[in-house]
């Protein structure tokens, strides 16, 4: 007889929903069990997540992937937890309770204490230390706005009643115990986006954390992104945590992008172009990000230039829920393809502000060139346009930074099954684009770095040797028609900083 | 201006005097309701039986609204949905078993390619989503035949063009290996559709169980089957795994 068959999980924890799945050897998933939770509108620009509600989920999919998979804890050789990046939540260490709704990524509010950190440091200096734009999308600012309204919290925390944490941090202290004895915890990849750790020390830096104004008793440890940091109780007891890394860093990690020049695109709720730059920190230009791709106990960091979009599945999804004008997401294709053009319709979901390359958080969306001509057919298609051309954006920023434009597009995420979205995205890169043979490279990527971690697999070239092209794109576009539709692209883009900058 | 089409208008006397009704109506009774000869009613009836949207309780017995015909459009499974939700399935599949990996339905009178996974020999391939496979000398079609009355009632009347020497064009046994399809749950064409190439399919069910679509892998004969060119169960055993798992991701065997 032989032994039972072992597996890895993955957690991934997102901006819409969380999954659970498991892996085998080969890297094919397994089982999957998965739940959306509710997202909070509260004012205009503010998007909040119920981080109870989050773990509540997880305590419910966790066991239910084990159980499709037929599994039980100890036949899972390890645990990856990925995330939606710079979602920041604060709890009270006594109770496990969130003192309040966790800011997401998304949300706008924090740019009203921007002015507050400048003064104290340089956004240039700021940008030299961690790698970013002095721009609220961080968690550092979000938590400087939550302190910096309630000081009855801002006394709280420097007492160290209250722990602060990412995504990544909140459910791996949930897995490890929680109240009794849960592990407060970060990885380098999640602490750097929080505009609070040095690119280059991988610690907490005092400067930063005076100029944000955060007490350092608040704060998780930095760990590496990939090595055991302790076993689960809650809510399946014993299983190794093997890996914590952001969800972009993930799919990179997934893609096996390991070695410097190697990219990914991924198509979630926003759309994130990652270039993996090797040990070298390469300082951002044209609107794009340095951000640390992952880190190995005692080995040299790995780093990556990043382009961010804000808002990419995540206007689709508003198609859904807010206008009404599809029952599933992935109907917004089949609406799209019922016309040949946009009918001279372009919509720009600077629902954000806009991120990279621009960085203008003022930025609110537009839907302009509307005639009695434009069908909502038009408009779903000006809505896969979209992405497709905000991918150009930050593919020309890359080009422009990395020196050798790109020769093809690696991409990824759950968006890839939308062919006429991927196709768009080849005519107006006018590159082929290709999906590999799992379009969930979060997860997978969380189960690689556990897996190495745990030893499941031997080392990077056996991931390397699972990954298969499992679709490509060709571009297909007339020249000319692509240089004219990118000028009225850009045109309405620069309508949305109009409209923002208003009064 | 030409007039309304008359029989097009008893049609639908007829449809909405059985939607009404309760219990199945017999030919006499449907024929009284309507004032209609009995023989303009039976050639009515036996129009829309063929086309699915009413059905006899049994042969020769009475009439009554088919469940199919509630189901027109509104539960019609998007193709692009499907793909989105079968992905994760297919693209397991396609990585195990190193093959080619298709998900269609039947649209229109065609099977049409909702999905398609390059195999993993890195070959030089070229997606061929939105075509159409051959309905009686695919695994894929074959499954459809067998499952989705709609597929059934299509080839009706039609010849079964011969693609290969291996093409089953006798509608008999076809009928034959349709039946045994049911009972395994699984089709295969081995060279039926071009010679050198097999592929084995499997059924895709809704969460009220009505197969609405198939999954399948497609490559070379001698990948696919072994020395007496049968298909290696272990393939088998694959295809119909991803089957049961789309299957659930649809909600098929799910309690929420």
């Amino acid at each position: 007889m032989s032994a039972p068959e072992k597996y890895i999980a993955a957690l991934d924890q997102g901006t819409t929903s969380t999954r659970c799945m498991l892996f085998d050897h080969g890297g094919h998933m397994v089982s999957i069990a998965q739940r959306e939770h509710r997202q909070y509108f509260p004012q205009p620009g503010w998007v909040e997540h119920d981080a109870s509600e989050i773990w509540s989920i997880v305590k419910r999919i966790m066991p239910q992937a084990l159980a499709d998979a037929g599994a039980d804890p100890e036949d899972v050789v390890a645990l990856g937890v990925t995330n939606q990046r710079e979602t920041t939540v604060v709890w009270d260490r006594s109770t496990g309770v969130p003192v309040s709704r966790a800011i997401v990524w998304q949300d706008t509010r924090s740019s009203s204490v921007l002015d507050r950190i400048a003064a104290t440091l340089g956004a240039e200096t700021i940008t030299r230390l961690t790698g970013l734009p002095l721009t609220g999308y961080f968690s550092g600012p979000k938590l400087r706005w939550l302190l910096d309204g309630d000081e009855h919290l801002r006394m709280r925390a420097e007492r160290g009643d209250l722990l602060f944490g990412t995504m990544d941090s909140w459910i791996t202290w949930n897995l490890t115990g929680g109240v009794d004895g849960g592990l407060h915890v970060t990885d380098v990849t999640n602490a750097s986006r929080t505009m609070l750790m040095n690119l280059e020390t991988l610690d907490w830096d005092p400067e930063l954390l005076r100029a944000l104004d955060v007490p350092a008793v608040m704060l998780p440890q930095i760990v590496p992104t990939i090595g055991v940091l302790g076993r689960t109780v809650e809510p399946l007891a014993g299983i190794p945590i093997g890996a914590l890394i952001g969800d972009q860093q993930a799919s990179l990690f997934g893609q096996t992008a390991f070695d410097a020049g190697d990219a990914k695109c991924t198509f979630g709720t926003g759309s994130f172009l990652l270039l993996n730059t090797g040990t070298e920190i390469v300082r951002p230009e044209s609107g794009l990000i340095s951000t640390v791709a992952h880190k190995v106990e005692n080995e040299p960091t790995s780093y990556a230039l990043e382009g961010s979009v804000a808002v990419a599945g995540g206007l689709v999804q508003w198609c859904r829920d807010s206008l009404g004008l599809i029952r599933h997401t992935s109907e917004i294709e089949t609406l799209a393809a019922g016309v040949a053009d946009n009918g001279g319709c372009y919509v720009v979901p600077a629902f954000s502000g806009l991120f990279a390359p621009l960085w203008e958080p003022r930025a609110q969306g537009v839907i302009v060139g509307l005639t009695s001509y434009v069908t909502k057919a038009h408009i779903a298609r000006a809505v896969l346009e979209a992405s497709a051309w905000q991918t150009k954006d930050i593919v020309e920023a890359m080009n422009s930074a990395g020196g050798t434009p790109a020769k093809s597009l690696t991409v990824d995420g759950g968006m890839t099954a939308d062919n006429l979205l991927m196709q768009l995205v080849a005519d107006v890169l006018d590159i082929p684009v290709v999906r590999p043979m799992m379009a969930e490279t979060v997860a997978l990527g969380a189960a690689y770095a556990a897996g190495l971690a745990a030893g499941y697999w031997a080392d990077r070239d056996e991931l390397r040797r699972q990954w298969h092209r499992a679709a490509e794109w060709q571009p297909a576009m007339d020249p000319v028609r692509r240089k004219a539709e990118y000028g009225n692209w850009l045109h309405a883009v620069s309508l949305t900083q109009g409209w923002g900058r208003r009064s | 201006m030409p007039g309304n089409v008359q029989s097009v208008e008893r049609a639908a006397s007829m449809l909405q005097l059985l939607a009404e009704e309760n219990e199945p109506l017999t030919l006499q009774q449907i024929a009284g309701a309507l004032s209609l000869a009995k023989g303009t009613a039976h050639g009515l009836l036996r129009t829309l039986v063929d086309v699915g949207f009413i059905e006899q309780v049994h042969p020769a017995g009475p009439y009554r609204v088919s469940a199919e015909l509630f189901r027109l459009g509104v539960d019609r499974l998007d193709l692009n949905e499907l793909r989105a939700r079968a992905l994760n399935w297919t693209d397991a599949l396609a990585a195990r078993t190193g093959e080619s990996t298709r998900v269609a339905a039947f649209r229109q009178g065609h099977v049409v390619v909702a999905h398609h996974v390059f195999s993993a020999d890195e070959t030089r391939q070229t997606l061929v989503t939105g075509t159409y496979v051959p309905l009686h000398a695919s695994a894929l079609g074959k499954i459809l035949l067998a499952f989705d009355p709609g597929a059934a009632r299509s080839i009706i009347g039609q010849e079964l063009p011969s693609l290969t020497y291996r093409t089953v064009t006798d509608r008999f046994a076809l009928q034959r290996e349709l039946a045994v399809i049911r009972d395994v749950g699984w089709a295969a064409a081995v060279e039926e559709s071009e010679p050198g190439i097999c592929s084995i399919a499997a059924s895709i069910r809704d969460r009220g169980g009505h197969v609405v679509a198939a999954v399948g892998i497609e490559g070379p004969v001698e990948q696919l089957c072994d020395e007496r060119s049968r298909p290696r169960p272990g393939l088998v055993t694959q295809v119909v795994r991803a089957g049961r798992a789309i299957s659930r991701e649809l909600g098929h065997g799910r309690d929420e």
